[in-house]
């Protein structure tokens, strides 16, 4: 890693799907620390912007360079470096939730005693009761299976957490829960956060930088503030604005 | 006479076999057994029982290889060491397998065999030549006696032996000397050629001459008058190295020269094929009557067969399976993991399917002989299809979301393939190589056709002797050993397939 060098920086980034389709050109830098949320309708790209930045696609032009140096999408071990949070949690049915969280560490031959002590430590972060780690997926909640599934993104005590729709498919309790579970937990471990949304209230409350995408390009980037006082376009108030009309004044989301 | 053979057999063998029964042992170790084969007819089979009860007689450990094929394989597995012994005719030998190189008589044959490392005894004292028959009504209507008649009545519809049909002193010998102009030419199973003649689907078919049927059915034999069936004396073939290594084995089957006259021939056919006495019986009945030989007769009963065919099957099914499982899921694997060459090994394990498995049978007789190895081979290529497809079907089937988590862990290829794909995949993975077990269970009852043994046995016996309960006595077990098999999968799969991942849990 390159001293003073962005934790992760997308340069003149193009992914195209089809002759028609594509996303960027992305010109986007992460500061080591930051947390940043990615917004935007459905279809604008966010979650390509996310698998761009963790290796899992290749762009066709342009370059991903994490720490300074460019990404190689065929280095496996490259993404112990990060932590991920795929849509849906994405544990594995066949292991049980402590055998899905420390996949990983037991491939790579931890011993028993530092695994045991990485999931106490990683369940309280999470909030997760005891019990859950003999269970299945199918035998969690939904809440606790996204709780299970950032407990094994965080195993390896990755730089980067990256973050996709984490509470998407959750009921509006559960939801509010493990929004300020998660708050904590990120400001706790001080790493540098992308997460995707397209709920603007969620973002505001994660990150300190918004970046609005709308068909594969970044529309505009900054602190909430900038972007409801200065919208760079009629679409960021349009997208604002269509956002603060599903709330009820006076009701935190 | 005998006692001298015991002592030679002793003298060869160096430990002494109280009874006739034992193996003999060389060192301590079991000798291989002198391995006695026959062709694919009752005839060849009381032959090929006559020699090993009379080698077992001599406290010769043998085995019989019964019913193992026709000329070719039966000659190619003695030329390959396969086969120590089996019953052959002169003419066969002559016409067949030397191509007219020597006349049909055994001292012209001998120097023309010994070339190529084979013994051959005298004759055993009967001809089976080929004949055409027809029933006794067809032969008054047309006013058929002699082969040249049939010259006359081209509407006649022929069932030939398949083998008859190819054999150069066959069908195409009988159609160029008598210049038959018949068209409608069937090839069939010897047996059923029979019953097709007596139910009146076919006029002409060939015969030999000591067969039971004409006897039974009264057929009117047609005399050979331009004499082009050459002279079919029965002889025993044997290799000269089975001389060499083990001469009482060879003075043995000597016994039998000159001792079987055409009557007492037909007369052993007649009581294998028309009485249904199991062929131990029939040659060991023969033994003690003729050649005051105590014929033995392992006194199987029906459990200790149906034990010894069972473990046969199970052998063959077994090994087969593994064979399969070890190149069938790597191929999968690699089908799912290179779409490319997965479109071309799904295509190629698919094209094995279609072909016929008794082609795939004889096909494996001259790259691995006959026996259990063709038998496994074959089956193991047909236990490749479902095993390889569902590999390739439960990989290529993950959720997208599960391959991208176990991409984006960190894990390398192999380690994601490991650890999550295969084991996602194991249901799938699992119920093919059960359908491959179910499929080799009943297509293992083929084998017992290249000489492999198992169920086949007695459904192949069976539908020679016609015999409904023979047949079902290797069908049966057959059955309810493929439903076994699909109950021990259920069980694996409860051991096997992940908890999470069981029928009838949301995954």
């Amino acid at each position: 890693m390159q001293p003073g060098a962005p934790a992760l920086e997308l340069r003149g980034a193009v992914k195209r799907f089809g002759p028609a389709a594509a996303v960027g050109p992305i010109d986007l830098a992460v500061p080591a620390g930051a947390s940043l949320a990615l917004i935007g309708p459905s279809g604008a790209g966010k979650s390509t912007v996310l698998r761009l930045m963790l290796g899992l696609l290749r762009p066709d032009e342009g370059a991903v360079l994490l720490g300074g140096t460019p990404l190689d999408p065929d280095d496996d071990a490259l993404r112990r470096r990060y932590g991920y949070v795929v849509q849906g949690g994405g544990l594995f049915p066949h292991l049980s939730a402590r055998d899905n969280a420390a996949l990983v560490a037991r491939h790579l031959r931890w011993d028993r005693a530092r695994i045991a002590a990485r999931l106490e430590e990683l369940g309280a972060l999470a909030r997760l009761p005891g019990d859950v780690w003999e269970r299945l997926p199918s035998e969690l909640s939904s809440g606790q299976a996204q709780r299970v599934s950032l407990v094994r993104a965080l195993f390896l005590d990755p730089a980067l957490l990256l973050l996709d729709e984490p509470l998407g498919a959750l009921d509006p309790i559960t939801r509010a829960e493990l929004q300020d579970d998660l708050r904590a937990a990120f400001q706790r471990l001080r790493k540098t956060v992308v997460i995707v949304t397209h709920d603007l209230a969620e973002a505001a409350f994660f990150a300190e930088i918004l970046v609005l995408l709308r068909a594969g390009r970044i529309v505009q980037a900054g602190a909430f503030a900038d972007l409801a006082r200065a919208p760079a376009e009629p679409f960021v108030a349009r997208f604002f604005g269509a956002q603060r009309a599903l709330q009820l004044p006076g009701v935190r989301v | 006479m005998n006692g001298a053979a015991v002592l030679l057999a002793l003298a060869v063998s160096g430990a002494a076999p109280a009874t006739p029964a034992p193996p003999v042992r060389i060192g301590g170790a079991p000798a291989p057994p002198v391995r006695v084969g026959s062709k694919a007819f009752v005839e060849s089979e009381v032959l090929g029982e006559l020699g090993r009860q009379l080698l077992a007689s001599e406290g010769i450990a043998a085995e019989h290889r019964r019913a193992v094929g026709g000329t070719r394989v039966l000659w190619e597995a003695l030329v390959r060491g396969e086969l120590d012994a089996y019953p052959d005719y002169t003419g066969t030998v002559a016409k067949e397998i030397l191509g007219g190189a020597a006349g049909p008589a055994v001292e012209a044959l001998r120097p023309a065999l010994a070339q190529r490392g084979i013994g051959v005894t005298a004759s055993l004292g009967f001809e089976d030549t080929y004949a055409l028959g027809v029933r006794p009504e067809v032969a008054q209507r047309h006013g058929l006696a002699k082969i040249s008649d049939l010259a006359r009545h081209p509407g006649l519809r022929f069932g030939l032996t398949n083998e008859f049909l190819d054999r150069a002193d066959g069908w195409p010998a009988v159609r160029d000397g008598y210049r038959l102009p018949q068209r409608d030419v069937r090839g069939l199973d010897h047996d059923l050629a029979y019953r097709a003649l007596a139910a009146g689907q076919i006029d002409v078919t060939d015969l030999y001459s000591t067969d039971a049927e004409i006897r039974r059915q009264g057929l009117v034999v047609l005399e050979d008058d331009r004499r082009v069936f050459p002279e079919y004396q029965a002889v025993f073939l044997y290799r000269l190295d089975l001389e060499a290594r083990l001469p009482a084995a060879v003075a043995a089957l000597r016994r039998l020269e000159g001792r079987i006259s055409a009557a007492q021939m037909i007369d052993l056919n007649a009581r294998a094929q028309l009485d249904r006495a199991p062929v131990e019986e029939v040659a060991a009945g023969f033994l003690r009557e003729r050649l005051g030989a105590a014929g033995t007769i392992r006194a199987e009963g029906r459990g200790a067969r149906l034990r010894g065919r069972t473990a046969e099957h199970l052998a063959l099914v077994a090994a087969a399976l593994a064979l399969a499982i070890v190149a069938a899921i790597p191929l999968g694997v690699w089908a799912a993991l290179r779409p490319a060459a997965g479109r071309v090994v799904l295509a190629a394990v698919g094209v094995v399917q279609t072909v016929p498995s008794l082609a795939l049978l004889v096909f494996m007789i001259p790259l691995l002989g006959i026996g259990t190895g063709p038998a496994i081979a074959a089956l193991a290529l047909y236990a490749l299809l479902p095993i390889v497809r569902n590999t390739h079907a439960g990989l290529t089937g993950i959720a997208p979301e599960l391959r991208e988590s176990a991409r984006a862990l960190g894990l390398s290829r192999w380690a994601r393939l490991r650890r999550v794909e295969l084991p996602l995949a194991a249901p799938a993975i699992l119920a093919g190589v059960k359908t491959a077990a179910v499929i080799a269970v009943g297509t293992a009852t083929l084998g017992a056709l290249v000489g492999a043994g198992g169920y086949g046995q007695p459904i192949l016996t069976g539908i020679r002797l016609a015999s409904v309960p023979l047949i079902l006595e290797g069908a049966v077990p057959a059955a309810l050993l493929a439903l076994g098999v699909q109950g021990l999968f259920d069980l694996v799969e409860r051991g096997l397939v992940p908890r999470g991942l069981r029928r009838g849990r949301a995954p």
